[in-house]
């Protein structure tokens, strides 16, 4: 009875020989992300007992139902787009930056400080200064983890997460060195009467708050690094030491002086989204300025594979789906929370869909006796 | 200098926010032994500690008045919300290949969000009065024999809720599981090298999946005590539960995979967390500066460690690596 075809398993799984073609590939994806949302859906549903399609018009309505709206989710994109760009080298060379939390957060530390002790320069070069404020504050924070992996191989996933508590507590630590009004426990908005240390408006004068400059801002950046990667030697030793650490030492490149140059840079770009995020949008600092971004940026850069292109829409899915939930969980009186739920559910949607697109899948059902 | 009562008392909150840390570290301890690195350990401690308060919630909103009835369901709810999260990671890790610590980082969002979303709908269930409470099943949590009241000794060793002794109990029986019996060896092999323990005729994937579920289940106690004991069966969306996830994390690297050591390290996390309570003249700032302590000493520790290069103190082989046959 028992031949080798029917010990055979049911299923057998195999690496695709040859890549799939790229919009099979995006097919693929497109379809995981339809899924999610079919099972958000039904979740919500479930839990609310609201029309889907009401649902769904009411995510719109809240992401980009109004030109302040739009704006709000512009900028939060533009946020998460500059902590994947940031974070995208260092994972391109397999360095496990998760300390992106902590990167932001000193970099807006290092902006807020500058808003407040620096007030009476002028506002151009204020900004300047807290640009350059927050990107060496951030490379700072990314160079620890990065010179002991180089020297020690010390474990950076690790090293990165520890340093993330760190800055939470040092902005603890600012937060109330600069609190305002005193015993309140918050910074308040910070230079609220003269707009010190502010992005200014980039289209319009008027009371409506836009977000022009931190698009130019983080898409300059976003494009730089694309070049970066792409087109310069540092970004392909990057590429090579991410396939294969010991080909690129046998190539001669110096894989730790490459660790420590790609991880400063990186925490420096994380340290400016902390910038942008000051100086561009809240205008105040707290221990939720980071907010877990750092976290979903990861999911982000992972999941574009690192394509700056991709990023950009990433970043406008994730934003637009989590501003949509928001807005169902006003409307309908539910918790802001399902959001994240539905963050959480679409992201693990799209990330069982790589194993389809790198593998295939073949049934041994009758065809395999045959 | 402190009084031996406040002694006593700071002793006790460090041994209280231990345990919750203990918990989650024993799991993750497991999971990572078998070569996983989950980073969805305050998802899952999440998901353990809202799965108990549903249980416990309808149990107390249907009238349900017996401690112990409450006790089994909350505990047997709280570990299957938290065995599912890890069968999601599980799933998405080792049947398809995903990386680990992004599906990790999903989970803790996924949990966290879950969690909260639930917290919160129960609370306008409840009424929307502000907070939910489960005073009758907790109380089951937190009940302590007439040993706890007497003397100094009796404060110090039996005045807490029966998990603290379970997490002992566990952390022990972890460390007799993984270094005296067969299944442990094999399932270490698996965590130093998935090539070789196949080759070996140890079914890989059913040790990984395994590893993971089970050492979800006993991390989401972790939150289970959590909500009914630390915070007395109540709920808040302050996402503290998130902050210790990562303690527990951090505390597996702190007792280098050893889970005895993750019983004192627990402890002196819980006493350098809490300290700052009992040093005058501390302002709230330096107090905040303060805090950073458990996670500094874990970074000299995680530094030690690397720099010693001790065998059997370094993190299992082809931990964070995902295994598939035919790459070998």
């Amino acid at each position: 009875m028992s031949t080798p075809e029917h010990s055979a398993p049911l299923l057998r799984m195999a690496k695709r020989g040859e890549m799939l073609p790229a919009w099979k590939a995006w097919g693929i994806r497109v379809i995981a992300l339809l899924l999610s949302l079919v099972v958000s859906g039904i979740v919500i549903v479930m839990v609310s007992g609201l029309n889907p399609a009401a649902v769904f018009a009411t995510m719109f309505d809240g992401a980009v139902g109004t030109s302040k709206r739009a704006w709000v989710t512009v900028r939060d994109a533009m946020t998460l787009l500059c902590i994947a760009v940031g974070l995208a080298p260092a994972f391109k060379m397999r360095f496990w930056n998760i300390g992106a939390e902590g990167q932001i957060l000193v970099g807006a530390i290092a902006s807020a400080a500058c808003m407040i002790y620096l007030k009476n320069l002028p506002t151009p070069v204020l900004l300047l200064v807290m640009i350059c404020a927050s990107l060496i504050a951030g490379g700072v924070w990314g160079f620890f983890p990065g010179l002991f992996k180089a020297r020690w191989n010390t474990n950076e996933t690790l090293f990165t997460l520890m340093m993330n508590y760190i800055a939470i507590q040092l902005t603890s630590y600012f937060v109330a060195l600069w609190e305002n009004p005193y015993g309140s426990n918050s910074v308040g908005v910070i230079n609220s009467q003269n707009k010190q240390g502010w992005l200014p408006n980039l289209f319009s004068s008027g009371f409506n708050k836009d977000f022009g400059w931190n698009v130019i801002i983080v898409l300059t950046v976003t494009v730089l690094m694309y070049l970066y990667m792409n087109k310069s030697k540092h970004g392909y030793e990057i590429a090579v030491i991410g396939d294969s650490e010991n080909t690129a030492r046998y190539a001669g490149i110096r894989v730790n002086r490459a660790y420590v140059r790609t991880i400063i840079l990186s925490g420096a770009i994380c340290g400016l989204a902390g910038f942008v995020a000051v100086s561009g949008a809240s205008h105040t600092i707290s221990t939720s300025t980071a907010g877990g971004r750092g976290f979903t940026a990861i999911i982000v850069a992972w999941l574009a594979q690192f394509n700056s292109v991709v990023m950009v829409i990433f970043s406008f899915l994730l934003v637009f789906l989590q501003k949509g939930a928001q807005a169902i969980a006003s409307a309908y009186n539910l918790s802001q929370e399902v959001s994240e739920m539905i963050t959480g559910i679409i992201l693990f949607f799209l990330l069982g869909s790589e194993f389809f697109v790198n593998y295939t899948v073949h049934f041994n059902g009758r065809r395999g006796q045959r | 200098m402190i009084t031996q009562d406040q002694l006593l008392a700071l002793i006790n909150s460090a041994i209280a926010f231990g345990t919750v840390i203990m918990l989650g570290a024993i799991g993750e301890i497991l999971i990572e032994k078998a070569g996983n690195l989950n980073l969805g350990i305050p998802g899952i401690m999440y998901l353990g500690g809202i799965g108990g308060m549903i249980a416990a919630f309808y149990y107390e909103l249907r009238g349900g008045q017996s401690p112990v009835t409450g006790l089994i369901l909350s505990l047997i709810c709280s570990m299957l919300f938290a065995a599912l999260g890890g069968l999601i990671y599980a799933f998405l890790t080792i049947t398809l290949r995903a990386n680990q610590n992004v599906t990790g980082l999903t989970l803790t969002i996924f949990g966290g969000g879950v969690a909260n979303f639930f917290g919160a709908s129960l609370n306008t269930l409840a009424g929307g009065v502000g907070q939910i409470s489960v005073p009758i099943t907790s109380s089951a949590y937190i009940a302590y024999t007439k040993l706890g009241y007497i003397g100094t000794l009796g404060k110090l060793l039996f005045a807490h809720g029966f998990m603290a002794y379970l997490a002992i109990v566990l952390a022990i029986a972890m460390r007799y599981f993984l270094n005296r019996t067969r299944t442990g060896l094999n399932l270490r092999a698996v965590g130093e090298n998935p090539g070789t323990a196949d080759a070996a005729g140890i079914n890989v994937t059913k040790y990984k999946y395994l590893s993971i579920t089970v050492g979800a289940a006993i991390a989401g106690l972790g939150g289970l005590f959590y909500t009914m004991d630390y915070i007395k069966g109540t709920w808040a969306n302050d996402g503290t539960i998130e902050g210790l996830g990562w303690l527990a994390v951090a505390l597996v690297i702190f007792a280098t995979w050893k889970p005895i050591n993750a019983i004192w390290g627990s402890y002196l996390f819980g006493f350098v967390y809490w300290a700052y309570l009992y040093i005058p003249g501390l302002s709230r700032r330096t107090l905040e500066l303060f805090k950073m302590l458990p996670y500094l000493i874990t970074l000299i520790v995680l530094i030690i460690v690397s720099l010693r290069k001790k065998r059997e103190n370094q993190p299992p082989a082809s931990l964070g690596l995902s295994y598939f046959r035919e790459e070998r």
